[in-house]
């Protein structure tokens, strides 16, 4: 993902739209934020997700945080390298948290949800909007 | 410390050390209008002498355990306890130490719960204990609030009407602002009939929670529980009895998602109802919805193996509102107790405690039984309490036993929740329970004391 041509929410949140299906993961400005990552708790694929509204949860060592859904829509696919699962086989393969460290906007995708209203996509932010507001939060 | 020296020379003494005139300088922050201007309404003070004359006039108007035979159940036993418990905890170390926050601080403390959490995990056959709660019934609730969260069915449970009725009411009281509905199961012949409880699981069901020996002693059928349960997508919630598991099936080998206890069995004595000791384990999957204190393993930067708090992601010091309980602590020293007391016994000692329990038991069931006017209630298979149903009354039965220094019971009469039994069986039946601190002389004079009409 081009993530100039990403919009995102004021919670760190991005998302990359292709027809009708929402892509979002969180931004290299939250992952840094959040430091240390150990757990990611992601929701199941046919979950109902609201926008503004907590979708799962990321937790570091010293804290958990809502991840709050973009768009609203129903949850249609799950990045299961981000929580542990069984590979082929039927061998347990550990979650690759580090993911979200070295790849956020590609690798690092947490779900994709079939978006219910594109008109959503206004209440968010473009790529220089979102800068500005991480820039304003730091300082 | 059985003297706290306090003459006045060494009030003077702290006094002038923190640059103070008087104790009552100390109050002037507090506005003059709310101190109180004339002296507490206290009665003239006592000698040491009579203090103490008094203080053990009241205490003698207690008996204990230990003044008697006590055959009672009901979730708190007389059960033996082996002196080597009170000489590892009444170490100042154990004894007077808080629930640890600073590990590094901690290490002790940490290692004793790291060590019974890995008994009570390798006890349940569960993959993870956590370092205990404060008691059984709120032991059963944490479990079924877990449950909810790890299925996200927060709208129904399911409870056998068999479990300890106290741990309903507990339950019941936590669900007062819930909007969730907790269904009840009767057990009018003393277990649960499973095809019932098939009736009443359904995929809104967040957990089937059952007591193994169930609140009347009987075995209930708890692997087709389970079955039932994880039919529907539901977790299976044991409450287990922790000294029975020496002769019966581990919640873990039985499907248990998540098992429960009070741990009173384990080394502590009966204390007039606490402090005692919540039991929670569960299987790995479920760990991170897990209430309470987590102690783990690690190595330091030196390398060297060192405890720790885990998960603490969990808690409320770091997720307030969000966190999986409002509990914060543990019971410590109870958690202590029970720890010393199963290394002692080990696998083999547990296993000749369930047998003598559960032997006398059933010598003590068979001879009542054969009183005229006395009688069995049920006919499920028991571990080391029963019901008898006394035809002169239950209360009747009680005074009989107490004036040959025997305790029985409690009443079913007691339990306003057991609702499903009659009123009248209810002033008939009381439970008497047989642990292995009883000998065969006393389950004989109870019969002979029960025998006479």
């Amino acid at each position: 993902m081009n993530p100039d041509q990403l919009k995102y929410s004021k919670t760190h949140e991005w998302v990359a739209v292709e027809g009708d299906t929402a892509t979002i993961g969180i931004t290299d400005f939250a992952v840094h934020l959040l430091s240390d990552l150990v757990f990611a708790e992601l929701p199941a694929v046919g979950k109902k997700i609201t926008q503004g509204e907590p979708f799962g949860e990321v937790e570091s060592v010293k804290a958990v945080s809502d991840l709050y859904a973009p768009i609203s829509g129903e949850v249609v696919a799950v990045n299961e390298r981000l929580t542990e699962h069984r590979g082929p086989g039927g061998k347990t393969i550990a979650a690759e948290l580090d993911l979200l460290s070295t790849s956020p906007f590609a690798d690092g995708w947490m779900i994709k949800a079939r978006l219910n209203d594109p008109s959503e996509l206004s209440n968010l932010l473009n790529a220089s909007q979102y800068k500005a507001h991480c820039d304003v939060s730091q300082g | 410390m059985s003297y706290l020296f306090a003459t006045a020379d060494e009030r003077q003494q702290m006094l002038q050390r923190i640059g103070v005139e008087s104790l009552k300088t100390l109050l002037d922050q507090i506005p003059a209008g709310l101190q109180l201007q004339q002296p507490l309404d206290l009665p003239q003070s006592l000698t040491e002498l009579e203090l103490e004359q008094h203080l053990r006039g009241l205490a003698a108007q207690n008996i204990g355990a230990s003044a008697r035979a006590c055959f009672m159940g009901g979730g708190a036993y007389d059960h033996y306890i082996p002196s080597v418990v009170d000489e590892v905890t009444s170490r100042g170390e154990f004894y007077t130490a808080y629930t640890p926050y600073q590990a590094e601080a901690s290490q002790g403390t940490l290692q004793a719960f790291f060590e019974f959490q890995s008994l009570i995990a390798e006890l349940t056959g569960l993959d993870v204990a956590n370092s205990s709660l404060y008691e059984g019934g709120s032991g059963v609730v944490e479990a079924v609030l877990m449950a909810m969260r790890c299925t996200g069915r927060m709208e129904r449970v399911v409870i056998l009407g068999s479990i300890n009725p106290e741990y309903v009411e507990t339950l019941r009281t936590y669900f007062l602002d819930k909007t969730a509905q907790v269904v009840l199961v009767p057990a009018p012949t003393g277990t649960v009939n499973v095809a019932e409880l098939e009736t009443l699981v359904d995929d809104q069901t967040a957990c089937v929670v059952v007591q193994q020996p169930n609140f009347f002693g009987c075995l209930e059928s708890v692997e087709a529980i389970g079955q039932v349960a994880h039919r529907s997508g539901a977790l299976l919630i044991t409450s287990f009895d922790p000294l029975s598991l020496g002769i019966l099936k581990r919640p873990g080998d039985l499907g248990a998602d998540i098992a429960v206890a009070e741990g009173q069995s384990l080394g502590i004595p009966l204390q007039f109802g606490g402090p005692y000791l919540g039991i929670l384990a569960c299987r790995q999957q479920f760990v991170r919805k897990m209430p309470g204190r987590l102690i783990g393993q690690t190595v330091d930067q030196n390398g060297q193996r060192c405890f720790f708090l885990n998960l603490q992601a969990r808690e409320q010091h770091i997720r307030r509102a969000g966190a999986m309980s409002n509990i914060c602590t543990n019971q410590g020293l109870m958690a202590l107790r029970a720890a010393v007391y199963l290394s002692l016994i080990g696998p083999q000692g547990l296993r000749e405690v369930s047998e003598l329990c559960c032997r006398k038991a059933h010598y003590a069931a068979d001879r009542l039984n054969q009183i005229e006017g006395c009688e069995l209630v049920f006919a499920a298979p028991f571990f080391k309490e029963f019901v008898i149903k006394y035809r002169d009354g239950a209360n009747v039965a009680i005074r009989k036993a107490a004036a040959a220094d025997i305790d029985i019971g409690p009443a079913l009469s007691r339990f306003s929740d057991l609702d499903w039994i009659s009123q009248d069986e209810r002033d008939q039946y009381l439970l008497i329970a047989v642990t292995e601190s009883r000998t065969k002389d006393e389950i004989d004079r109870l019969v002979a004391a029960l025998s006479d009409h």
